[in-house]
């Protein structure tokens, strides 16, 4: 007893920064940047909160699934760039949806789209949830040291959304953690107290991009090699492979390492840039509106981040 | 001998001459990046069967060669 998905729908701020304007606010260029990440440009929110771009992905989500927001009996979201610590964004979405079902957010960074998941089929599996409405979200743009050149060219803003219904179409997953903040971490604000002698670090995005890269690499090809062995499949068995969108050089190191045809793996990042839990919903939500991911297709997802996290997983769409 | 081996991996990637590359060739002249560099580093643990940690800046094939030499005699 899993789920099947009914619909999906994605949203990202109209404005676009391109790698010619990161030229001019830091001192980068756009062919280092396409040559390091695979970068063209980005979409960056100028008013629009976190919740905001959920709400835009929600709407058109729910409106292909023909289903109204008081059907919902569940939101979660998926963000590590919420607006607010509280109220969650799955709370601010379903105040502007006006739904009335309980609604939590989910942290585990560029691996909380597939994370979400899981906690999907877990609340499915009780029985006493029909309908749920999964969001990935986030504005980087605000958790990034736009002073920082080797982080501010690689986060990018936006949401996508996927309405699920009670099925069997989640086959197998794996969900990994490492657990430790040497590698990656965004540290929290420390507050005022005058008793708390922690020396308070910057509050933007720290990453080591070397150490990132090889556990990144060796997560996707371990987690989707055991994936898809769990399932019973072969690679060639897979349709289409939607991996996070960090950096395409992660992505090419590990399409070499797997035997899945090349032309399956599927990717947006030259235009969206990373946008951590959003970042694979996007990619499919694109796939569906080109008519390139059928009913029936067989789909890898494979994620990793902060945390350390990795997750895959294997569904038919 | 992880020097030659190393050469052979340089010279795949950069799509130059084995003959070309030396211990004292620098990365940056080859065009090879630091994200270039890890990833050489785990297609030798993979063929080598060992795990690698480029806790150091190499900045030159032989330091390279080096480095990875005493990571395997430890």
């Amino acid at each position: 007893m899993s789920f099947r998905i009914v619909s999906i729908g994605g949203y990202v701020p109209p404005k676009v920064v391109t790698n010619d304007d990161m030229e001019s606010l830091v001192d980068t260029t756009d062919a280092w940047i396409v040559e390091r990440t695979g970068i063209r440009e980005r979409h960056v929110c100028e008013m629009e909160t976190t919740s905001d771009l959920a709400y835009e992905a929600a709407k058109i989500c729910l409106e292909r699934g023909n289903t109204k927001p008081e059907e919902l009996d569940l939101i979660l979201c998926a963000t590590v760039s919420p607006e607010y610590v509280t109220p969650t964004v799955s709370c601010m979405l379903q105040n502007y949806l006006g739904a009335t079902c309980p609604a939590l957010d989910i942290n585990a960074a560029c691996s909380a789209f597939i994370y979400m998941l899981d906690t999907a089929e877990a609340f499915f599996m009780t029985g006493r949830y029909k309908k749920i409405l999964i969001v990935g979200a986030e504005r980087l743009s605000g958790v990034t040291d736009w002073t920082d050149r080797s982080t501010c060219v690689i986060f990018g803003d936006g949401a996508a959304a996927l309405l699920l219904e009670k099925g069997d179409n989640y086959l197998v997953s794996k969900l990994v953690t490492a657990g430790g903040d040497n590698v990656i971490k965004i540290p929290n604000f420390n507050g005022n107290s005058p008793f708390y002698k922690r020396e308070q670090l910057r509050p933007y995005t720290h990453m080591n991009g070397q150490e990132t890269y090889k556990f990144a690499v060796k997560s996707m090809v371990k987690d989707l090699q055991d994936v898809i062995a769990k399932a019973g499949l072969t690679e060639q068995d897979i349709d289409c492979v939607v991996p996070h969108q960090a950096n395409l050089r992660i992505i090419d190191a590990a399409k070499k390492r797997l035997d899945i045809p090349d032309d399956r793996f599927h990717w947006n990042i030259d235009r969206y840039g990373n946008t951590s839990a959003a970042s694979i919903p996007l990619v499919l939500n694109e796939l569906v509106e080109n008519g390139d991911l059928n009913r029936g297709d067989l789909v890898a997802l494979a994620a990793f981040g902060g945390g350390l996290s990795s997750a895959a997983c294997i569904l038919r769409w | 001998m992880i020097l030659e081996k190393l050469i052979q991996l340089l010279a795949d990637h950069a799509e130059v001459d084995a003959s070309t590359i030396k211990a004292d060739t620098t990365f940056e002249s080859l065009g090879i990046d630091s994200l270039d560099t890890v990833e050489l580093v785990m297609e030798l643990e993979e063929e080598m069967g060992v795990e690698l940690e480029l806790d150091e800046k190499v900045g030159t094939v032989g330091e390279l060669a080096k480095f990875i030499e005493g990571k395997i005699e430890a």
